[in-house]
């Protein structure tokens, strides 16, 4: 059933680009009804699938000669991730309906993205895998290069390039894992069976990790993300951040952990303390976390604080990832999905509700504007963002975050100390943005208040209102009762380590 | 009543009536009287409704996350269960105080029952990821209450409480993911349990190495920020002062309290042995509390800062009697004495909690009769325009003062009673502390009673009706529990005696 989801986003593109050019109005509720559709298969699929381990969804030979087979399955850590793409993709329309612009174009990139997306999360075959993984990176481009903003075409060809060199990368480890196991099939449970030599394992695993990472923000490769994130129309913002760079996360645990688990094992020396590529990637992981918290808190515009935000946050996944043990992936795995549903919330608002309206997002500025005066509704919402973002209790993050240090503690408690700085920074940029850009104490003048009243702002549109409510709720109800996801999470995450991760 | 989840219902109240309050604009303040009224009587039916051997009743229990050692663990006792009905009367009394709010009044009044459902959640949670949730939850309200309805300078002072509470969170956090590293556990009665016997200190030192320690500094840490304990005080003044007065009074009545209930409910019981370990440091801050509060309350020249830090002395007291009884019983008479310090701390919570809220209510009085003005020398005489206010207002003071009679001194008297025999030197040098606090109340009865009216004061309004009758209960409660303690103390004994036999240090 999950495979629905695939073919009705790739549908929903060609039915868009197809759509006469003047019909804007029909372009949104298509695009609504097509992600809507996706999220209901999604939440269906999710339901039927709680409970079960690997589910096999399609099986069917493609290149029979070179083993490549079209096989759709799912397991616990795929549904919360299909999960995820369908609220994402639900919020991004909503949050794409002031879209005039060639609208139909618009979604049907948008689509042919979400599919992409899609199709990743569900391949059990490395090459369709890797198919859908370069669909991805087309719509990419062209939503930030012809709908974007600030210098959005020299941001959309560093998204492309970072991407491919990362493809090319994986595509290299893709090969000699074909080739050492004997080049008879290209099926993941059968290339991690294949019994690679640890020799190989040892320099094709940090390529293969490496490759993917990029797309996950890790440093120092994540400089594409705060410039992409900001140049790019806020529900392509919304995407990038909130399942794109999980592509790259997803792909670092199904890929690169899962076949080549002993490219993990210690070199037999250390230097400085690092004695494997597992300690190599996690201080990377630690200082993403850090260095993005710092960087977000130097930030003069308030996308970009938003935009480091994430190399923060997805900094915890890839840590979580580094602590092979069963507490640390739930958390990463669970953190996939917290970040994806507020760094959405987050871009929404500030892209989307407060940018269109007061065409700014220069904290400087804004603190000009008393915003939470004139803007209650996307005050009060950035408030539940941050609060959800910092990681307080509650909230989805504040389980996964708690996951992922009690994971590295137990591997290592220098790691959880040095994230520990980073959820302290994080509190501080969140909280120095809240407040220079809705909450400040510049008291204004009477003149002023006649001229703010003369011209207020557009009032909130329901699009805008019901993306917020599914996004804070979403994580809310996460927060609460995680045990919504974990359920699923924590058997798959346990067949994983029982399949050969350490 | 027992098929009822009395504690879940008493905390997801004010939650509804947030909710409603939000929208309700300018009956905002009706329905946040009505919610805090009926949590009122909730917190009532939950008092009387004790287990009399004084163990934790009214417990539920549900699974939540088990993976994380999380579940959904409710119950009080007498400590939890006073602790309910301090926080909804001074809810109640602030929601009282606040009848001029014409600023968005929904979202103050919204915000504050918000903080009252905090409250409720943290004094009957005994797992610590759902005490941390409402201990997390009423901090975001409060920023914000100071944030937006403060004084002038309310941004540095919201910002700086914000960040000195968040930072004793994180370390609470920290602490706890290490015991739950070593034990798989985050429930309140299992660690302690572990701790009396002896099993927590060995699981945490074959885990993660010799940290036990290290681990109760940092829960007393965050601990000592919220009551506040020197040198963690900074913050409250500022705060105490650019609030609105109602909302100081949630702050000093009811959030202060979160500290020392956490002291009680979680240093001392899991970390017994290590606080009785560095007691002596402790004992040091503690006294440097009570007589550092009183003296800095001495130079004060504006009426909320001087009643900020006379809070910081009051609560410095329950800090003396808390590090005081933290040694090994030896013998019926330590016990004796243990038992009247615990008494007197939980008894001096819950006085300290009227009293405090009840003087940052006639401080409000007054701002609002002459336009905003609260300093020490602003006023004079006004016994001669107002003598109900100045009566009313006086025996507040005396109880804060802890005068035989009126509330205060019950509670102090026992702390003292339990901390000599315990503490001797520390005990002496606090009442260096009693006489100051004398001296700064009796100079403001002075100062602002007697001696000639000032210009702007002479036509000072006396309390009208309806505030005589909103006073009257508060008032008449400070002189009943002055005359008649057991009305407290017959419940919370049995508390006292069973947390003492489950205390190990």
């Amino acid at each position: 059933m999950l495979a629905w989801t695939i073919y009705i986003s790739f549908a929903g593109a060609l039915l868009e680009a197809l759509l006469p050019k003047e019909k804007n109005a029909l372009a949104r509720w298509l695009a609504l009804a097509m992600a809507l559709a996706g999220l209901t298969i999604g939440v269906a699929g999710f339901i039927a699938g709680m409970g079960q381990g690997q589910v096999e969804i399609v099986h069917a030979a493609w290149v029979p000669s070179m083993g490549i087979h079209y096989l759709l399955a799912a397991d616990g850590i795929s549904r919360v991730l299909v999960l995820l793409t369908g609220i994402a993709a639900v919020a991004g329309v909503l949050f794409s309906w002031n879209i005039e612009l060639r609208t139909n174009q618009f979604f049907a990139f948008f689509f042919a993205l979400i599919g992409g997306v899609y199709g990743v999360f569900l391949s059990f075959d490395l090459f369709l895998l890797f198919v859908f993984y370069e669909v991805a990176i087309v719509p990419k481009y062209f939503l930030i290069a012809i709908w974007g903003s600030t210098r959005r075409e020299y941001a959309a060809m560093k998204l492309a390039l970072y991407s491919f060199v990362g493809s090319a990368m994986v595509l290299i480890g893709l090969l000699v894992a074909y080739t050492a196991s004997g080049s008879h099939s290209t099926a993941l449970t059968d290339l991690a069976h294949a019994g690679l030599p640890v020799s190989t394992q040892m320099w094709v695993f940090p390529l293969v990790f490496t490759g993917f990472a990029i797309l996950a923000g890790m440093w120092p490769f994540h400089t594409w993300a705060p410039t992409g994130h900001v140049a790019a129309p806020t529900a392509a913002s919304m995407l990038l951040a909130g399942v794109v760079m999980k592509l790259g996360a997803y792909g670092c645990l199904r890929v690169a952990i899962a076949l080549f688990p002993h490219g993990l094992d210690p070199w037999g020396f250390a230097y400085l303390g690092i004695g494997s590529w597992r300690d190599v990637f996690a201080l990377l992981a630690v200082i993403g976390i850090i260095y993005g918290a710092l960087v977000a808190l130097a930030q003069s515009d308030f996308k970009f604080v938003i935009g480091y935000s994430s190399v923060s946050h997805m900094g915890f996944v890839l840590l979580g990832l580094m602590t092979l043990n069963q507490i640390g992936l739930d958390g990463a795995v669970l953190q996939m999905f917290s970040h994806g549903v507020i760094a959405g919330l987050l871009f929404a608002i500030v892209g989307r509700i407060v940018y269109d309206r007061t065409h700014t997002r220069q904290l400087a500025e804004l603190e000009t504007m008393h915003l939470a005066r004139r803007m209650p509704f996307a005050a009060w919402a950035f408030v539940i963002a941050a609060v959800a973002s910092m990681g307080l209790p509650g909230f989805s993050g504040f389980v996964a975050e708690l996951q992922v240090l009690i994971g590295s503690w137990t591997t290592n408690p220098l790691w959880t100390a040095g994230a520990g700085i980073g959820i302290i920074v994080g509190v501080a940029y969140t909280w120095r943005a809240l407040q220079m850009a809705f909450f400040s104490d510049i008291v204004p003048g009477a003149h002023v208040i006649g001229q703010e009243q003369a011209h207020p702002f557009a009032a909130v549109t329901w699009p805008e209102v019901t993306g917020v409510a599914l996004l804070a709720g979403v994580s809310l109800v996460v927060g609460l009762y995680p045990k919504i996801l974990l359920d699923s999470i924590e058997p798959a995450v346990k067949a994983l380590l029982a399949g050969g991760v350490q | 009543m027992s098929g009822l989840p009395m504690l879940t219902l008493l905390t997801v109240l004010p939650l509804i009536g947030a909710a409603i309050a939000l929208f309700s604009g300018k009956h905002a303040r009706g329905v946040a009287l009505f919610i805090a009224l009926i949590a009122l009587a909730l917190a009532l039916v939950v008092w009387s409704g004790l287990p009399s051997d004084g163990s934790i009743g009214m417990v539920e229990l549900h699974k939540w996350a088990p993976s994380l050692g999380i579940e959904y663990h409710l119950g009080v006792d007498g400590l939890g269960a006073l602790m309910l009905v301090l926080a909804a009367i001074v809810t109640l009394m602030s929601v009282d105080a606040a009848h001029r709010v014409h600023h968005q009044p929904g979202l103050y009044y919204g915000l504050v029952l918000i903080l009252e459902s905090g409250l409720f959640g943290s004094f009957t949670a005994l797992n610590f990821f759902h005490w941390f949730l409402f201990w997390e939850i009423s901090l975001i309200p409060a920023f914000f209450l100071i944030k937006l309805w403060g004084g002038a300078r309310r941004g540095p002072a919201a910002t700086q409480f914000f960040i000195y509470t968040m930072a004793g969170s994180v370390a609470l956090l920290i602490a706890f993911l290490a015991l739950f590293l070593s034990t798989g556990s985050m429930d309140f009665r299992q660690l302690t349990q572990m701790a009396a016997s002896g099993e927590l200190e060995t699981l945490v030192k074959s885990h993660l190495g010799p940290v036990m320690l290290w681990l109760a500094i940092a829960v007393l840490a965050g601990f000592a920020v919220k009551v506040p304990m020197v040198p963690f005080h900074t913050w409250l003044p500022a705060a105490y002062a650019e609030a609105p007065s109602p909302v100081t009074m949630l702050l000093t009545g009811a959030m202060s309290k979160m500290g020392v209930y956490g002291l009680l409910r979680i240093a001392i019981p899991i970390f017994g042995p290590q606080i009785a370990q560095i007691r002596t440091p402790l004992l040091v801050l503690a006294v440097t509390t009570v007589v550092m509060g009183a003296w800095a309350a001495a130079a004060q020249k504006d009426l909320k800062r001087v009643f900020a830090y006379s809070s910081v002395n009051h609560l410095g007291y329950c800090l003396l009697a808390i590090f005081a009884l933290a040694v090994p019983a030896s013998g019926a008479a330590t016990v004796a004495s243990q038992a009247a310090a615990l008494n007197g701390v939980i008894l001096q919570m819950f006085n300290h909690g009227i009293t405090a809220a009840a003087l940052f209510w006639f401080v409000a009085m007054m701002q609002m009769r002459t336009g905003g003005h609260r300093g020490i020398d602003d006023f004079g005489g006004l016994r001669k325009p107002a003598p109900v206010l100045a009566g009313l207002m006086g025996i507040a003071l005396f109880s804060s003062l802890g005068l035989p009679g009126l509330n205060g001194f019950v509670g102090e008297f026992l702390i003292f009673r339990g901390a000599f025999p315990l503490a001797w030197v520390a005990a002496t040098v606090s009442v260096l502390g009693l006489l100051v606090t004398a001296v700064v109340i009796l100079t403001v009865i002075q100062k602002v009673f007697s001696g000639p009216v000032k210009e702007h004061c002479s036509g000072f309004p006396d309390l009208h009706s309806s505030e005589r009758m909103a006073l009257a209960p508060v008032i008449g409660l400070m002189l009943l529990l002055g005359l008649v303690p057991q009305l407290i103390v017959g419940s919370i004994n049995p508390t006292v005696q069973n947390l003492l036999a489950h205390w190990r240090f």
